[in-house]
């Protein structure tokens, strides 16, 4: 492989992993506080086209930004209202959050879908965008990207150093002990999935706005998913998204370039195209395998309604 | 102050009322969308509810839509009752499209009474197939379902896609990603002259009966319920958690596959890339909203099929994207997980005891 393509695939696999850091990381943190939200998909379409229609009638990209991560805040407060306040079954208020956001990025996102947006240019960061072959890949990127490994540090960080990470994640774990010490375990949940809403919806304007630049029907393409998928590959823990993200990242562009290589393949682009789909089911089935992995990692009371009350 | 407070006893009347209320809710933020839109939301009113059943033509063009939805979510329902979340009924479906379509193909020049049958098992099969495979993931693997089975959806619609664009695709078919239309012994017959409402709905209907008695009367059924309800109660009495997930996944995915293949010898004849139609994704909405039982999920599924004819409707008169039927759909299962509050719970008017 020469140089210039290592750079070029690399660039590719960054921008590639980029909303998956963004939308996991945010997922994590949720989940962290024992809130399993299966509606990012929905809050990644919504912020998708909220931020494509923001930033098409404003010009302005970062009011676009700002529009996604609204909308995704919007879509994780029906959510959190279902889960939390009523106490429904949050598969099934994840599953409604899902196909209520698709569905209605669909809806709204109509007249969008013939409109084109001018790509946004990178920052380039002076000096260190000149190291050979992986410069112009990783510092003279899209603002965005900067912001996801300014997300990485800020989840750990958070989560292993900051007192309130320490509190969050006791609500994850033993909601009932959290609650005896006074604190609320409720809000402390409305904000952590407020947080993955957002930047679920944050995930959602890098595609429509940075990555594609255009919005169409199925943008998104299971991306959601993915993410979820890599919170759980990741175990949990910021490091390890950020690591599988750009994994995914790598095995979506290399498909990509093998089929826009134009290389005569005895197998057909559809397979390549499946590609993604079949490694996350591949993760997930090597990271589960070890029923230790799952039990010992995940939070303990990922996915289970408290009530204060009872 | 209106507050909650916890009820004693779950309420039975309000698990059956709460989809009536979720359907009154929807129909009053559905008048509201159309209001927002700046359309007559009379006029919205009448193409989503009178508008489709006002004729025979189209009570039948409703029950033709239903029987898909109904079928899928009976199987979703059995695994759904035993916390096993399959919601990759959608690539499910399409692989019964699939398996139904190789067999019509296949046996293109015979025209025995056979092929039908055959088709009906392939489908079926393929459906199972699709549906095995998050199966053996979680018991053996103990990978989570409602991941694989999502992301074999996405798998499905590209295999359909490579099938009807490569070695599937009609040569008279003018390069159009779609096979041959099928042949007349491929067909299922309509029952209801003069309308395309065909033999795949009594059977839909048959298949919920079957749906009821191995559910409600039967002792694996029981066992699945269990598990759903009392996991632990079920390790107790020795119920197999393998056992509950293989149910679960492969009557998902068979009940799936058959609506599939309804659906490409009913109405559409042939297969195209564009099968995923959003009935396995919705059949999810239909399995809740008719409390996963079989007499409310035949309701619920005319409700669906209601919206999704009403969508049609709406994008055909009314100039608005036929999307609008997902929006509806996604706010009637909100609307439903809000209104089952009420179940364990009760409004009341004035402040706690203290």
């Amino acid at each position: 492989m020469d140089g210039a393509l290592f750079t070029s695939m690399l660039f590719a696999t960054v921008v590639a992993g980029t909303p998956l850091v963004i939308v996991a990381l945010g997922l994590l943190v949720s989940e962290r506080a024992g809130v399993l939200n299966l509606g990012a998909e929905g809050m990644m379409a919504m912020g998708a086209v909220a931020a494509f229609a923001a930033t098409h009638a404003s010009g302005s990209p970062w009011l676009g930004v700002l529009a996604g991560m609204g909308a995704g805040l919007a879509v994780a407060l029906v959510f959190a209202f279902l889960a939390l306040t009523l106490q429904a079954n949050q598969v099934a208020a994840g599953l409604a959050v899902a196909i209520f956001g698709v569905g209605l990025s669909a809806f709204v996102g109509k007249p969008f879908e013939s409109v084109a947006l001018p790509a946004v240019p990178p920052i380039r960061i002076p000096f260190i965008a000149d190291i050979p072959l992986i410069g112009e890949a990783l510092y003279n990127q899209q603002a965005l990207v900067y912001f996801s490994w300014a997300l990485f540090w800020a989840v750990l960080w958070f989560l292993a150093r900051s007192r309130a990470g320490l509190v969050l994640r006791a609500v994850g774990e033993a909601p009932a002990a959290a609650h005896a010490i006074g604190h609320p375990v409720i809000r402390i949940r409305y904000l952590a999935v407020l947080f993955g809403g957002a930047m679920a919806g944050i995930g959602g304007a890098f595609l429509s706005v940075f990555y594609t630049p255009m919005w169409a029907e199925g943008l998104v393409a299971g991306r959601g998913w993915i993410a979820l998928a890599l919170v759980v590959f990741a175990t949990w823990r910021p490091l390890r998204v950020l690591v599988g993200a750009y994994l995914f990242g790598g095995v979506m562009i290399t498909q990509l370039f093998i089929q826009g290589s134009g290389l005569q393949l005895d197998f057909p682009a559809q397979f390549l195209s499946s590609l993604p789909y079949w490694a996350t089911i591949v993760v997930l089935v090597i990271i589960s395998r070890n029923p230790n992995t799952i039990r010992l990692n995940s939070p303990a009371s990922l996915g289970k309604p408290y009530r204060p009350d009872a | 102050m209106l507050r909650l407070e916890a009820r004693a006893e779950p309420s039975y009347l309000m698990r059956w009322c709460s989809p009536l209320l979720a359907a009154a809710l929807t129909l009053l933020a559905g008048l509201a969308i159309f209001w927002l839109l700046d359309k007559d939301p009379l006029e919205g009113l009448r193409y989503f509810l009178v508008h489709p059943v006002k004729d025979l033509y189209g009570v039948s063009e409703l029950l033709l839509k239903a029987t898909p939805l109904m079928l899928c979510a009976i199987g979703l329902a059995v695994g759904f009752r035993a916390n096993v979340w399959n919601i990759g009924a959608e690539g499910q479906f399409m692989l019964g499209t699939v398996g139904a379509s190789g067999v019509a193909l296949y046996f293109a020049e015979s025209d025995s009474a056979l092929i039908l049958p055959a088709m009906l098992a392939a489908g079926a099969a393929a459906g199972a197939l699709w549906a095995a495979i998050p199966a053996l993931l979680r018991t053996r693997f103990n990978a989570n379902e409602i991941l694989v089975s999502l992301m074999l959806v996405y798998v499905a619609q590209l295999f359909v896609s490579w099938l009807v664009f490569g070695p599937w695709r009609d040569p008279m078919g003018f390069g159009f990603p779609q096979t041959a239309m099928f042949h007349d012994a491929a067909l299922l017959p309509v029952v209801l002259e003069g309308t395309r409402l065909h033999l795949g709905f009594p059977f839909g209907l048959a298949v919920l009966a079957a749906g009821y008695v191995f559910m409600n009367r039967s002792y694996p059924g029981f066992r699945m319920r269990v598990a759903g309800e009392a996991a632990d109660a079920a390790r107790y009495a020795g119920f197999s958690t393998r056992r509950t997930v293989w149910i679960g996944l492969l009557a998902g995915g068979a009940a799936a596959g058959v609506a599939g293949m309804m659906e490409v010898a009913g109405p559409m004849g042939q297969l195209t890339d564009k099968v995923g139609l959003g009935y396995g994704f919705a059949a999810i909405i239909v399995a809740f909203v008719g409390r996963l039982h079989a007499f409310g999920i035949l309701l619920a599924s005319l409700l669906m099929a209601l919206l999704f004819i009403g969508g049609e409707q709406a994008q055909q008169y009314m100039n608005l994207p036929g999307s609008i039927s997902l929006v509806f759909q996604g706010l009637l299962l909100f609307f439903l997980l809000g209104s089952d509050v009420f179940i364990h719970h009760r409004l009341r008017v004035g402040r706690a005891a203290a």
